[in-house]
């Protein structure tokens, strides 16, 4: 089981060079829990996982890891409890599954010298709990999209970071490999205690896969909690401007936010724009 | 150790393999270079056996042999060795880090900035060694510098570096011209030199400094290959695995940047060397373990054997950089071509 941080941002001000995206935020990350940012596109919640996991200075405020500002920690060590799974990385040409999976164990190595048994160990569960084993010795560009973000993550695994964040880990994939990919980070949030946070740009599986949720607004955060308690109808409104209905998910029993267009409402008059 | 999970076993195969390319291949490349060392040794206006050439180069006085191999083949020799492998290393190191082959010292105009403070020094101020060393170091990173500040624009873009390259690059070419036309005591085949690159007339007095740039900045290199490696995944996939990006682009360039402007002040820019180092290294090795060295061992195997090919396949005497050139250029418009077919230009 991965140890318990106490990951926590306070006052959190960050945006690029002339525009201030997220206006003061503060939270605190659950450990051993999957959180999701959830909100409208150009909200901030990309911005804000990317500042969270260090690849954006905030402009004020701090993000500390078990009290100590993550500026303070020298990277590579900083690396071996935390990672992230950027939205589009770039594929060097001709690199093997195996190659690119080890790369990953940058931070727990020495300057030279070969792969320990360790490493060896590492890169071997990532590629057996993303399921990509069978393609070890296949160059990447000639996998599909599904089986290449399932290399990208077995990269961030083979890192063995106790927390994760994941930026849109399912965006362009097939329904089908958005979960399968959710369940894969699911098994191991629960085998291994894995501290997931991730951008997820479907609102119904976020219910369905977040402990907590982090509901974003224009830079600013509305509501946080269990998808149970935040996730409803009138909150949907206001992050999303649009009306619907929150029911029970029939398979999962989780929040599933039914949207109301202005077509095809049962028993209310179309009205023409 | 034994272990019993089979992906582990799996995984381990697969890397022994590509490793044992690596070493394989790497060690025919370095004999190559072996042998087109002694070729460059022997072969001249007389073709000298090897024992000839062996005595000669201990210090034995041999009527004929002694002057040739040890003041003129020698000095060239190494000239090539060195200048080769300092282009092919710098030249990865580029490609790598910006993750595209067009990113190049040579395409880019780092070698032509180089160049033109070397012509300056020679031509105006008449200086010599450490001072025209030193000034197409400045020089060389000045035009990294100036490409960076004039590319960088609202995002980052390594097409629009490119091309700006491409520009600044002519532009230099055009002042390393013209210093060439009001150089009344110069003749062609120092502008060529200048222009396309050449060994004639290197001299073992002026190897020093490139010799000790290649002994330091290639350490340096080698010990960031990991850093450079993950560099090539991108800017925040390097980040997040720990990487302080910005020391270590820094001290890659400095260092490339150093080799690339000290091989070009000995022998000028050798047109395309570092361009199509990399690629051809990458080819024949595969790219899961550092490609530095043979990088910079196929710089030297092509510098060699175009000069050899230069001095000995035709009834002229061409340069190395004219040999060299007609193999980069095809390739640097076949890259174009493709690029532009894929839309990353």
């Amino acid at each position: 089981m991965k140890p318990t941080h106490h990951f926590q941002a306070e006052r959190v001000v960050a945006g690029y060079e002339n525009k201030t995206v997220i206006h003061g935020v503060d939270l605190v990350i659950p450990s051993h829990k999957i959180s999701v940012i959830i909100g409208s596109n150009g909200c901030g919640k990309s911005t804000l996982l990317k500042t969270l996991a260090r690849l954006i200075k905030p402009a004020s405020g701090t993000i500390t890891i078990d009290g100590k500002p993550l500026g303070k920690i020298p990277p590579k060590q900083l690396a071996r409890v935390v990672g992230l799974l950027p939205q589009s990385p770039i594929v060097p040409e001709g690199i093997t599954v195996t190659d690119l999976v080890g790369r990953g164990r940058f931070p727990h190595q020495s300057l030279f010298g070969n792969w320990t048994k360790k490493d060896y160990a590492a890169v071997a569960e990532a590629m057996e709990t993303m399921r990509i084993t069978e393609f070890a010795d296949r160059h990447i560009d000639e996998l599909s999209g599904g089986q290449r973000q399932r290399v990208w993550i077995a990269m961030a695994l083979a890192q063995e970071t106790d927390i994760l964040f994941l930026d849109e880990p399912t965006t362009f994939l097939d329904i089908t490999y958005q979960v399968e990919i959710l369940d894969l980070l699911t098994d191991l949030n629960r085998r291994h205690g894995t501290t997931i946070v991730m951008v997820l740009h479907d609102i119904n599986l976020s219910a369905r896969y977040a402990d907590h949720i982090i509901a974003l607004h224009e830079g600013k955060l509305v509501a946080e909690g269990a998808p149970s308690e935040v996730i409803t109808s009138p909150l949907v409104k206001d992050i999303f401007g649009m009306d619907s209905e929150v029911i029970a998910d029939p398979v999962s029993g989780s929040p599933m936010v039914v949207p109301k267009g202005r077509y095809h409402v049962i028993g209310s008059p179309v009205q023409e724009a | 150790m034994t272990h019993t999970n089979p992906t582990i076993t799996l995984i381990m195969a697969g890397r022994r393999r590509r490793q044992g390319r690596w070493i394989l291949v790497t060690s025919l490349l370095a004999v190559l270079a072996c042998v087109l060392c002694c070729a460059m040794l022997m072969l001249g206006n007389t073709v000298y056996p090897v024992k000839d050439v062996i005595r000669a180069l201990s210090g034995e006085q041999i009527k004929g042999v002694s002057f040739a191999v040890s003041t003129i083949r020698l000095p060239r020799m190494l000239a090539g060795l060195f200048a080769g492998f300092a282009f092919g290393v710098a030249g990865y190191v580029f490609q790598t880090m910006l993750r595209n082959p067009l990113a190049n010292p040579n395409v880019i105009g780092i070698t032509s900035g180089s160049s033109v403070a070397a012509v300056f020094c020679i031509v105006v101020l008449q200086a010599s060694g450490a001072v025209i060393s030193v000034a197409s170091v400045v020089a060389g990173l000045a035009t990294v510098i100036l490409i960076y500040l004039l590319s960088r624009g609202k995002a980052f873009s390594i097409g629009r570096l490119i091309l700006i390259g491409i520009g600044i690059q002519a532009m230099i070419d055009a002042a390393i011209s013209y210093l060439m036309l009001i150089s009344a005591e110069q003749d062609l085949p120092a502008a060529v030199r200048w222009l396309t690159g050449s060994l004639n007339g290197a001299q073992m007095d002026r190897l020093p400094p490139l010799m000790i740039a290649v002994l330091i900045c290639t350490p340096i290199i080698i010990v960031l290959g990991k850093q450079l490696n993950l560099l090539e995944l991108g800017e925040q996939a390097a980040t997040s695995l720990g990487v302080d990006t910005d020391k270590s682009r820094i001290a890659l360039i400095v260092s490339s940047v150093c080799m690339i402007a000290i091989a070009t002040a000995t022998t000028g820019p050798i047109a395309f060397v570092s361009f199509l180092a990399g690629p051809i290294a990458k080819r024949l090795v595969g790219i899961g373990f550092s490609n530095i060295i043979p990088a910079g061992l196929v710089g030297i195997n092509l510098v060699l054997a175009a000069d050899l090919i230069g001095q000995f396949a035709t009834p002229y005497r061409f340069p190395v950089g004219i040999i060299t050139g007609l193999l980069g250029a095809p390739y640097l418009i076949f890259l174009l071509v493709r690029m532009n077919r894929k839309g990353e230009l």
